[in-house]
């Protein structure tokens, strides 16, 4: 059973402003029966002020669809029309005192026949522009349509990047299988694509955005971690590795043993560097230690 | 007034005689049934006596054939598990459209290791084509797996049929009788089927606790490896209080077969045709009809041009349970696929409704359902974009009225 608000079962049970409405100037349908939401909000409004003089609706769906159209009818009553299309998909699941992230959907749709009853009052033709995929991450409400645009847009390779980006994957994590299929797929299209598009996804341009920061120490504690769950598979090769000086984005680093000038030096540091980079969340190049010496 | 439980399907109550076997094992009776004491002695007593009770109810000719699991879901997916390692050079399943996500999800993700599934359609019944099935048996088929009902509608499969042509083919045949153990008879030593799974919790037992049937001779790979419980076939202390449970369970529901299929049965008809002549636009998914071939306690209502969950919430207010197939009270965006795989056209698909009784549900309650649910429709058409005054708009969605009723 969801975890419906006591305003959202009061607005389900006893729903305000039901029925078609005498009158009405302003009309607007989204939804469909096929996607097992539809909304119908009917506007009167005040030709000479504007202002909408009453509002009600007719909803084909779950409880917090009937529940969001009823809390819209109320919010935007004796509003004027600019003043109607202030009103967000948020406000609307704020005066429910908050909706499941799976039924966000249902304010994002009060929103939408807001604005379609609003151009269709004003003679306007109103498009629906707005595609939503299959719920991704339950935690913060993200779609898998809003993941594979910002994977697409920025070139992003792991599930810590999605993170950054969307915060889908940030909580519970048990997203993150789903979040490596969506990578999957837009990474296969890319190399399909050939190999300047396949570029596109390098790391280089990453850019950290939303990231919570980490502090300097807790940045080198990732550092070691990440090194030290790497060195085992060296040792077994007869090599190892160690951390000598880590600057800004650079970590230099010592290869070992059978690592250490042999021709796998380069793709070993790649492959390290790689994981470090999901690991951090940022941009960062590992370099071996003998560059440093050069350098002081 | 006491709430009405029509959600069988979901779960069931544990009946208080299996609450009261259950308990000893929680205080006195704690020991390991492995262990060389007599605190594990007799829980290994318990066990054997449960394992007979359940191959009673199966009519399994071994009791060795009973492997105890963890539930209805690990059960499922050991069986195919087992026949695609068992069977290296066979990489396909063969499976139904209509199956619960324990054997559908499991097959999803086999298809990214490169095994080719193939799943059968329904009619708008719900039925297969067995013509279409064994046109789909080949020597490159490692597992059939088709479930004997279905937990939605509560259409029945053939499955003693559908087993003897996989063992034609030397195919190893599976079946999900999760929602079918203890609701209808079954006599698994007259059939060719290998392995079944069942579900305690769907028959009075407590949750947590399944069994696979595992035919003698069938070439069998365990899923958990370990100790030596189960023969080596599933590894992990032995949960003894479900066990145990489970084999009250079985016993009742043996005792009680007649009842679930006379007057259980008499309930449900009266239930869909209490319903259907009182409420429009209604009518009755899969099987349904006088001659069909449907579970016993299950009907499935589709309510036209409303939406299933606000139709649980208002049912829930009048204190009534059940559950439905629409696509919101998932969670996801399409309603559920069984509706989908039959047809069901959207306009009706959204408003399916699932009530499915026990053997403790009384005709009171049902006739207290009937009346309830003719008012709630109305309710909710009323709110409905798609509804008019007396009947449903005019317009493209008729198109697509249903001739189901
Ligand atoms: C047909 C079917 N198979 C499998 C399962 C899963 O059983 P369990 O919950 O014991 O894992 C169910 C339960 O919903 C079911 O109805």
């Amino acid at each position: 059973m969801w975890d419906y608000s006591a305003k959202v079962q009061e607005h389900f049970y006893n729903p305000k402003n039901t029925g078609p409405l005498e009158n009405a100037n302003g009309v607007g349908d989204v939804g469909s029966i096929k996607c097992g939401d539809a909304l119908r909000l009917m506007l009167k409004v005040d030709p000479q002020t504007e202002v909408i003089e009453d509002a009600h609706f007719q909803t084909f769906g779950c409880g917090s669809a009937i529940a969001s159209s009823s809390a819209l009818t109320e919010i935007i009553k004796g509003k004027t029309l600019d003043e109607a299309l202030q009103v967000s998909n948020q406000d609307i699941a704020d005066y429910l005192d908050g909706l499941p992230p799976e039924k966000m959907h249902c304010s994002v749709m009060g929103r939408e026949a807001l604005q379609a009853a609003i151009a269709n009052y004003r003679g306007e033709e109103w498009k629906d522009d707005h595609e939503e995929g299959a719920l991704v991450c339950k935690c913060f409400a993200i779609d898998a349509v809003m993941i594979e645009d910002v994977v697409r847009a920025n070139g992003l390779v792991s599930v810590e990047e999605v993170t950054n980006y969307t915060k889908a994957g940030g909580g519970c994590s048990s997203c993150h299988e789903a979040i490596e299929e969506i990578l999957e797929k837009v990474a296969e299209e890319w190399s399909a694509e050939g190999g300047a598009a396949a570029a596109t996804p390098a790391p280089e341009p990453a850019k950290p955005a939303a990231r919570a920061q980490l502090t300097s120490y807790q940045r080198m504690r990732k550092i070691e971690e990440v090194v030290e769950s790497i060195r085992p598979t060296l040792v077994k090769d007869g090599g190892d590795i160690e951390i000598v000086e880590v600057s800004g984005k650079d970590i230099y680093v010592n290869l070992k043993g059978a690592c250490a000038g042999c021709m796998m030096e380069q793709a070993t540091l790649g492959g390290i560097q790689q994981k470090l980079i999901e690991a951090l969340g940022e941009f960062v190049r590992l370099l071996p230690a003998k560059l440093l010496t050069e350098i002081h | 007034m006491k709430p009405i439980y029509l959600d069988n399907n979901a779960t069931t109550a544990c009946d208080p005689a299996v609450v009261e076997a259950m308990l000893p094992y929680f205080t006195e009776q704690f020991g390991n049934p492995s262990s060389m004491h007599s605190f594990g002695n007799k829980v290994g007593g318990a066990i054997k006596d449960a394992r007979r009770k359940v191959q009673a109810l199966l009519g399994a000719e071994h009791e060795s054939e009973i492997v105890f699991t963890s539930c209805g879901t690990e059960s499922d997916t050991t069986a195919i598990l087992s026949a695609l390692k068992a069977q290296p050079e066979r990489n396909q399943i063969v499976t139904t459209a209509v199956e619960h996500p324990a054997i559908l999800t499991l097959c999803e993700f086999l298809e990214k290791d490169g095994y080719i599934v193939r799943k059968l359609g329904v009619d708008k019944r719900g039925r297969l084509d067995l013509d279409e099935y064994k046109s789909l048996l080949n020597d490159r088929v490692a597992i059939v797996s088709a479930m004997w009902a279905n937990n939605e509608t509560g259409t029945l499969f053939p499955v003693e049929e559908m087993a003897e042509l996989a063992h034609a083919r030397s195919i190893q045949f599976h079946t999900d009788a999760v929602q079918a153990v203890g609701k209808i008879p079954m006599d698994l030593k007259q059939t060719r089927i290998d392995m079944l799974s069942l579900s305690g919790h769907k028959l009075h037992a407590p949750k947590g606790i399944g069994v696979l049937y595992l035919r003698r001779n069938t070439r069998f790979r365990p899923l958990l490896r370990g100790g030596h419980q189960e023969r080596g076939r599933r590894a992990g202390t032995e949960n003894a209080a479900s066990i145990v449970g489970l084999g009250v369970a079985c016993d009742l529901a043996l005792q009680n077969l007649v009842h679930e299929n006379t007057e259980v049965r008499r309930l449900r008809d009266k239930l869909q045709a209490g319903i259907l002549a009182r409420v429009p636009h209604a009518f009755a998914t899969g099987d349904a009809g006088p001659a069909g071939k449907r579970l016993p306690n299950t009907c499935n209502i589709a309510f036209e041009y409303i939406e299933g969950e606000a139709i649980l919430m208002l049912l829930n207010k009048m204190g009534i349970a059940a559950s439905s197939g629409s696509a919101c009270t998932s969670g996801s965006l399409e309603p559920s696929h069984v509706m989908r795989a039959m047809g069901i056209p959207y306009t009706a698909a959204h408003g399916t409704t699932r009530f499915s009784l026990s053997r403790y549900n009384t005709e009171a309650e049902i006739d207290r359902v009937i009346d309830a649910v003719p008012e709630i429709v109305a309710r909710l058409r009323k709110l409905s974009p798609y509804w008019s005054a007396n009947g449903p708009v005019d317009d493209t969605e008729r198109a697509f009225a249903p001739a189901y009723a």
